[in-house]
C-alpha cells in the first residue's frame, strides 16, 4: 500500500463521519468571516433558531468594503450607505453571537487572509474555511484551507462541519533555483499559464520541490492563495522549519509545553515518500521568467519579454474566440511587446501580495526613484494594520510616498473595487492582485497581474520592464 | 430549499468558456445583505451597455442587443447551456442566487468550477455536466431551432431533447438526495451531532492547542 499525501493526512485527521452515501463530514478548526459573505448566513441561523456550534473557532474582520482613506471617522465615515450597512451588519452579528471581530478601528483589522496567519489564528494541521475563494492562502502552513459559499458559512457556524467529497491529489513540483527577482507570484502565474484555470478543478494541489522549499512563508502564501485561479479549491505546502519559525510567538499560537507538543505533531505534516498523486506537474525553476497577464483570465499570462499572443495561431476555435474577446476588452493588438503596454495605474495590495515582504520588495525597487509622470495613480494598500505599522517602522511608507505612491489604509481595495478604489473605463493597471477578469477592478478596467517588484518597476517606467535586468543591474 | 425533481424549459446558449462569477454578478451588487433580488443584475456587464449600480432603475438602462438573454427567442429561458469551467473565480453564492432569481433552474456545461458547483445545490439550482461533444450538439440544436426546450430529470439523471434523444449525467448521491427532497442540509448534519461531539472530545486529547478555550 502506498503512503499518504499531506492532503490525505489532513483529510483523515478531520473526518468526523463517512455516511452510507459516501458523503463525509469534515470538522473545521478555524472559520474566518468577513462582511460580504456572512450576513445571509447569520440571518439563516436566526431564522432557524440555531446557535453557533463553537464560538471560539470563529474570527471575523471587515475588509472588502472598507475605504482605504479617511478612516478616522470609523464605520460612520464610510460614504456609501450600502457598504456602511454591510460593515455595521457584521459588527452587529459578531456582537450578537459573541464572535471576536477586528473592526475598522482595530489595528489588527486587515484582509482576512493576511490577518489569519499574522495572528496565529491559522496553524499547521488545521482545516480553515472562509466565505472567500482565496482561503486557499492558509494552505501554505500545511493546513487544509478552502473557500466556501454563504450556505456553507451558515453550515459551519451551526455544525462546525462541512459535508465534503474528497478531492483528488495533485503534486506541482518546482525544482531548481529561481532567477534573481523571480517571486512566488511569478512561479504561480507560470503554473496557471501551464495547467490553465481549470487545470486544478477537482484536485487539492500540493506545491513541492527545492524551489518551493527555498521560498519564504509569505511567498508560499502568495502561491497557495492563487490555487483557486488554477481551479483548485485548496493548495498546500508541507511544514518545515520556516513554517514553525513563522508561527512561533504569534498571538494565537500555542505557548510553552503546548507549543512543543504542537510542533512535534506538525513535523508529520508532509506527504510520505511513497505517496501516490493522481496528477503530477513539473516546472523547472530556472525557466521561470517574470510574468505579466495580457488577457481576462489568469491563464492568459506570458513572460514580460514576450509579445501579446496572436489568436490566429490558436487552433481550438473556442479558445481562439476567448482570446479575441479578451484582446478586444483589453484594447490590445496581437504581437504587441508586453513592455509596450502603456499603464495608467499601479496597485500594490490584495490578499495575494500585501504582506510585509511584498512591500519590502516593491520599496527596494522604488528607493530613490519616482513614478512615471504618465501615470494617473499609484497606490499601496497594506494587507493589515499590523503590516502597515511594521512598514512604517521600517520607513517603507516614506519610500513609497517619496516615489509618488499613495500610502493607504488596509483592506481588499482595488483588487475587486467594492470600495471607492476602482479603475476607470479603458485604464490599464499593473496590479499585484489575483484576478484579471472583465470589470473586476472597475467597469471597463484592464488588469495586468504581476509581482510587487514588477509593479514597482512598471511604476517607475510607466510600462512593464523586465525585473531580472533590473536585478542584474542592481546586483 | 426549493426541491428539484424534473424540469422542462427553454434553453439559452451562453457560448463562452471560463465564465467567472464576477461576470455572473459584479461586485457592486454584493453589498446587499439579502439573498434575493439579484436577478435583474445577472450578467450585468454583458446584459447592459452602461455600468449598473444597486438601486439603479434597470428598466431605464440601455440593453446590449447582442447578449442572448436580451434576444426575443430566449425570453423565459430556464435552462442555461454553457461552456467549460463555468462559475470560476470568486466563491460568491450571489452567483447562483442571481441565476435562480432570474429564473434559471438548471445549467448544462462540460465542466464547472468546484465552489460554484457546490453552491448551486444549496439553492435549488441544478448544475449538470455533459460530455464536451454532447454540449456541442446541444449548442448546434439550440441555435438552429427556435423555442428549443430540454427536460432535465434529476430522479433518473437524464436530459431529454425534443426529438427524443436522452443524455445521462452523474451527480453524487447526497447532493441528489438533498435537492430531490429540498432538504436543509444543516438539519441533516445535526442528526450527527453526537458524532461531532465525539470527534471533538477525541481531538481535544490529540491536539489540545486547537481548543484553547478548553
Amino acid at each position: 500500500m502506498s503512503g499518504k499525501t499531506l492532503y490525505d493526512k489532513l483529510w483523515d485527521a478531520h473526518l468526523v463521519k463517512e455516511r452510507a452515501d459516501g458523503s463525509c463530514l469534515i470538522y473545521i478548526d478555524r472559520h474566518m468571516l468577513h462582511e460580504v459573505t456572512s450576513p445571509q448566513a447569520f440571518e439563516g441561523l436566526r431564522l432557524a433558531g440555531r446557535k453557533p456550534w463553537r464560538i471560539d473557532a470563529n474570527l471575523a474582520t471587515v475588509d472588502h468594503n472598507v475605504p482605504t482613506t479617511g478612516r478616522e471617522n470609523g464605520v460612520e465615515g464610510i460614504e456609501d450607505p450600502i457598504s456602511r450597512t454591510q460593515v455595521q451588519t457584521l459588527d452587529a452579528n459578531c456582537n450578537e453571537f459573541g464572535i471576536v471581530e477586528y473592526g475598522m478601528s482595530d489595528q489588527r483589522q486587515g484582509i482576512v487572509h493576511v490577518i489569519g496567519p499574522e495572528q496565529g489564528a491559522t496553524l499547521p494541521g488545521m482545516t480553515v474555511v472562509c466565505g472567500d475563494s482565496h482561503t486557499s492562502t492558509h494552505g501554505a502552513f500545511g493546513a487544509l484551507a478552502h473557500g466556501i459559499g454563504t450556505s456553507e458559512v451558515e453550515h459551519v457556524l451551526a455544525t462546525q462541519c462541512l459535508v465534503q467529497q474528497k478531492s483528488k491529489n495533485m503534486l506541482v513540483q518546482v525544482d531548481g533555483e529561481l532567477k534573481p527577482g523571480i517571486t512566488g507570484k511569478d512561479v504561480m502565474l507560470a503554473i496557471i499559464g501551464k495547467i490553465g484555470t481549470a487545470g486544478g478543478t477537482g484536485y487539492a494541489i500540493e506545491y513541492a520541490g527545492s524551489a518551493i522549499r527555498s521560498l519564504s512563508m509569505e511567498a508560499r502564501m502568495t502561491m497557495c492563495n492563487m490555487s483557486i485561479e488554477a481551479g483548485a479549491r485548496a493548495g498546500m505546502v508541507a511544514v518545515d522549519d520556516k513554517t514553525i519559525d513563522y508561527v512561533k510567538d504569534r498571538p494565537m499560537a500555542p505557548k510553552g509545553e503546548m507549543w512543543e507538543r504542537a510542533v512535534e505533531s506538525w513535523r508529520e505534516l508532509k506527504s510520505d515518500d511513497d505517496a501516490d498523486f493522481d496528477k503530477v506537474v513539473h516546472l523547472d525553476a530556472a525557466d521561470i521568467e517574470p510574468q505579466v497577464s495580457w488577457g481576462t483570465s489568469p491563464e492568459m499570462v506570458t513572460n514580460v519579454g514576450d509579445r501579446v499572443p496572436d489568436p490566429a495561431n490558436e487552433s481550438d476555435p473556442i479558445k481562439r474566440e476567448g482570446m479575441e474577446r479578451a484582446l478586444k476588452y483589453m484594447g490590445l493588438e496581437p504581437n504587441t511587446p508586453m513592455t509596450g503596454i502603456k499603464l495608467d495605474r499601479i496597485f500594490i495590495g490584495s490578499c495575494t501580495n500585501a504582506r510585509i515582504e511584498d512591500l519590502r520588495e516593491a520599496a527596494s525597487i522604488l528607493k530613490g526613484q519616482t513614478i512615471a509622470s504618465s501615470l494617473k495613480q499609484a497606490m499601496v494598500v497594506p494587507g493589515s494594520g499590523m503590516v502597515k505599522a511594521q512598514a512604517e517602522r521600517e520607513g517603507l511608507d516614506r519610500i513609497f510616498l517619496d516615489a509618488g505612491f499613495e500610502w493607504r489604509e488596509p483592506g481588499c481595495s482595488m483588487c475587486l473595487g467594492m470600495n471607492p478604489d476602482q479603475l476607470g473605463e479603458g485604464e490599464h493597471c499593473a496590479s499585484t492582485s489575483n484576478r484579471n477578469f472583465e470589470g473586476r477592478q472597475g467597469f471597463g478596467g484592464r488588469t495586468h497581474l504581476v509581482s510587487p517588484a514588477m509593479a514597482a518597476a512598471a511604476a517607475i517606467h510607466g510600462h512593464f520592464v523586465d525585473i531580472s535586468d533590473y536585478y542584474d543591474r542592481a546586483g | 430549499m426549493k426541491a428539484f425533481t424534473k424540469h422542462t424549459g427553454l434553453v439559452a446558449p451562453l457560448d463562452r468558456s471560463n465564465v467567472d462569477t464576477d461576470m455572473i454578478i459584479p461586485k457592486q451588487f454584493l453589498k446587499s445583505i439579502k439573498r434575493t433580488g439579484f436577478g435583474p443584475n445577472l450578467f450585468d456587464e454583458l446584459r447592459y451597455l452602461d455600468e449598473g449600480q444597486p438601486g439603479k432603475d434597470n428598466s431605464q438602462r440601455p440593453l446590449n442587443p447582442d447578449f442572448i438573454l436580451n434576444q426575443a427567442r430566449y425570453q423565459g429561458a430556464s435552462v442555461l447551456l454553457a461552456r467549460a469551467n463555468f462559475g470560476c473565480g470568486s466563491s460568491r453564492e450571489h452567483a447562483p442566487w442571481a441565476l435562480e432569481d432570474f429564473g434559471f433552474r438548471a445549467i448544462i456545461a462540460p465542466s464547472f468550477a468546484d465552489i460554484f458547483y457546490n453552491n448551486c445545490f444549496k439553492n435549488g439550482l441544478l448544475p449538470l455536466v455533459l460530455k464536451e461533444e454532447e454540449v456541442d450538439e446541444l449548442f448546434r440544436a439550440v441555435e438552429s431551432v427556435e423555442g428549443y426546450a430540454l427536460t432535465v430529470d434529476l430522479e433518473n439523471q437524464t436530459v431529454s431533447t425534443p426529438d427524443g434523444k436522452v443524455y445521462h449525467f452523474e451527480v453524487d448521491e447526497f447532493r441528489r438526495h438533498c435537492l430531490l427532497n429540498g432538504l436543509d442540509d444543516i438539519g441533516v448534519t445535526l442528526e450527527d451531532a453526537d458524532a461531532i461531539s465525539a470527534y471533538e472530545a477525541r481531538r481535544k486529547q490529540e491536539a489540545p492547542w486547537l481548543f484553547p478555550a478548553g
